[in-house]
């Protein structure tokens, strides 16, 4: 019984220390990030690693989910004689809650694991214990880097979830099924705010971007130097990223959507 | 200029409760190879890091080129950094990037040189490791010894004053062993430099040092000239040089007798 109440109290201790040591390293990050206006071919690499590599994933699950948001969409609309909303349906679910949500997942899994195993081997390979002896800080030449290309690509991947998945339930809806194109994309440019829903989608996969680079370069960087470390650490950054995620959107969607 | 490039009093070191060097004295003349033997695990490698200021000593002094590590922060750190190298002991190479952006890395990074100069002088130290036909290549394509000699390149790019080694001929072929033990020599003598190895290769290491230290369980156990070391007549230099399996460093880890152990007989 004792031994149950130790373990709980060591246990809230480790998670308080850890939750230190990463805001620390978000910290140094943000202090060290001027480097990133100096040499910005550093950031460029980082938003093409992160960024253009998982445009295909992004692209192609964007694509399907606008399908199925439009056979779905379709199916119920139909019931009310409404399916010329289908636009608008498609549309405000893709960009105020789909288009961030999905696209920040699949980034998780997909450069987020990316970044967590990469700099925890380089740490396995002594390659950042390297940089510090020739005099280079590698918060400022490795992490800073990475943290702002993946910040800078995700509302930019989002984007592009939510208008290939416009374009897939344009294709289901539109062409496959037969809904009327006009109202289709007049009800679709009469329903979406600029403000109230795409800048709010921007916002929120700004905030996911954040969470999930600083939760996979924190992985990465605490990760111990092991084969079994790094994998680990690399399961965490998309298990903790992605709950994460889920999260903040309950948070964020409770705030911009309240009683509108 | 002083006539020792590193200077080491008293240095105690620990990893929390675990004392790891307990009262370490040792000096590097300029100009000199020194090596840094012992068993695994007695602390040489965490020695080095103490000298690079990675790690601060509990208790005790080290000075490289006159200048106290103690009180160092990281802007003074990193200024004398510029002028040590460090040599990891699998190269520490960036996977990254090729062998010529490598070597270039620290030339771009902390200077202004213009890159047709940066060419050039990575060529230059790439040749003098006997691999400037390999500038093209990935770390992931080079041999072991190649890309510890790629790392020896990077290491003296911006000519630093001191060159550490940790365990250079660990795993390498004999052919690669005299090829490094002949490199650390030859770059060390037309380079003006001083290094510090850390080998338990006794062999490869008595035919090109100046001066060894022997560390055990914390302490500096033995010191002295290759002849002088060839030659001691200490128990434990004997058994490391001679590589004898039982000695003072004892085959058997601490345990209990055997036979209780095995359930014969009773303690």
């Amino acid at each position: 019984m004792l031994d149950g109440v130790r373990k709980l109290g060591q246990h809230s201790i480790d998670g308080v220390w850890r939750l230190g040591v990463a805001m620390r390293l978000f910290a140094l990050t943000l202090l060290h990030s001027g480097i990133c206006l100096r040499r910005p071919q550093l950031v460029m690499r980082e938003i093409f690693t992160a960024g253009v590599l998982s445009l295909i994933i992004i692209v192609v699950s964007g694509l399907f989910v606008g399908m199925v948001l439009g056979l779905q969409g379709y199916e119920t609309l139909q019931k009310y004689g409404s399916e010329s909303a289908l636009g608008s349906l498609v549309a405000l679910s893709l960009v105020r809650e789909l288009g961030p949500v999905l696209a920040a997942l699949l980034f998780a899994s997909r450069a987020g694991s990316a970044i967590t195993a990469e700099i925890g081997l380089m740490k396995a390979t002594e390659q950042i214990a390297a940089m510090e002896m020739m005099a280079v800080d590698p918060i400022a030449r490795v992490v800073a880097p990475r943290f702002w290309g993946a910040l800078i690509s995700m509302p930019l991947l989002a984007a592009m979830f939510s208008a290939m998945g416009i374009m897939g339930g344009y294709l289901v809806g539109v062409v496959l099924i037969g809904v009327d194109e006009g109202s289709f994309w007049s009800q679709m440019q009469a329903a979406v705010d600029f403000r109230q829903d795409i800048l709010n989608g921007v916002i929120k996969s700004g905030v996911f971007g954040v969470a999930v680079t600083g939760i996979a370069l924190f992985e990465g960087y605490d990760a111990p130097p092991t084969a079994e470390g790094v994998s680990r650490a690399t399961t965490r950054t998309v298990v903790t990223s992605s709950l994460a995620i889920l999260a903040l959107d309950f948070v964020l969607t409770a705030f911009m959507f309240r009683g509108a | 200029m002083r006539d020792n490039l590193v200077e080491i009093r008293g240095l105690h070191f620990a990893y929390g409760n675990r004392p790891i060097l307990k009262g370490i004295d040792l000096t590097a003349r300029r100009g000199q190879v020194i090596a840094i033997m012992g068993s695994s695990g007695c602390g040489k490698t965490t020695l080095l890091r103490l000298i690079g200021g990675s790690v601060r000593p509990t208790q005790g002094s080290v000075e490289v080129d006159g200048q106290s590590l103690t009180g160092l922060d990281q802007d003074g750190l990193y200024r004398l950094r510029r002028r040590m190298g460090m040599l990891f002991q699998f190269g520490a190479l960036f996977t990254d990037m090729s062998v010529f952006d490598n070597v270039a890395f620290q030339l771009r990074e902390h200077t202004n040189l213009p890159e047709p100069m940066i060419r050039d002088l990575v060529l230059m130290k790439l040749n003098a490791v006997g691999l400037r036909g390999a500038h093209g290549l990935m770390p992931a394509e080079l041999s072991g010894g190649m890309a510890r000699r790629v790392a020896l390149a990077r290491a003296i790019a911006l000519d630093p004053m001191l060159i550490m080694y940790d365990e250079p001929f660990a795993g390498l072929d004999p052919i690669s062993l005299g090829v490094t033990g002949n490199l650390i020599r030859r770059l060390t003598d037309t380079l003006g430099l001083t290094s510090i190895v850390v080998t338990h290769d006794v062999q490869e290491s008595l035919k090109m040092v100046d001066y060894v230290y022997f560390i055990s369980d914390g302490v500096v156990e033995a010191r002295g000239t290759a002849a002088e070391i060839k030659s001691s007549g200490l128990p434990f230099v004997h058994q490391f040089v001679h590589g004898e399996e039982d000695g003072p460093v004892p085959f058997h880890y601490p345990a209990e007798p055997y036979g209780v152990d095995l359930g014969l007989n009773h303690a």
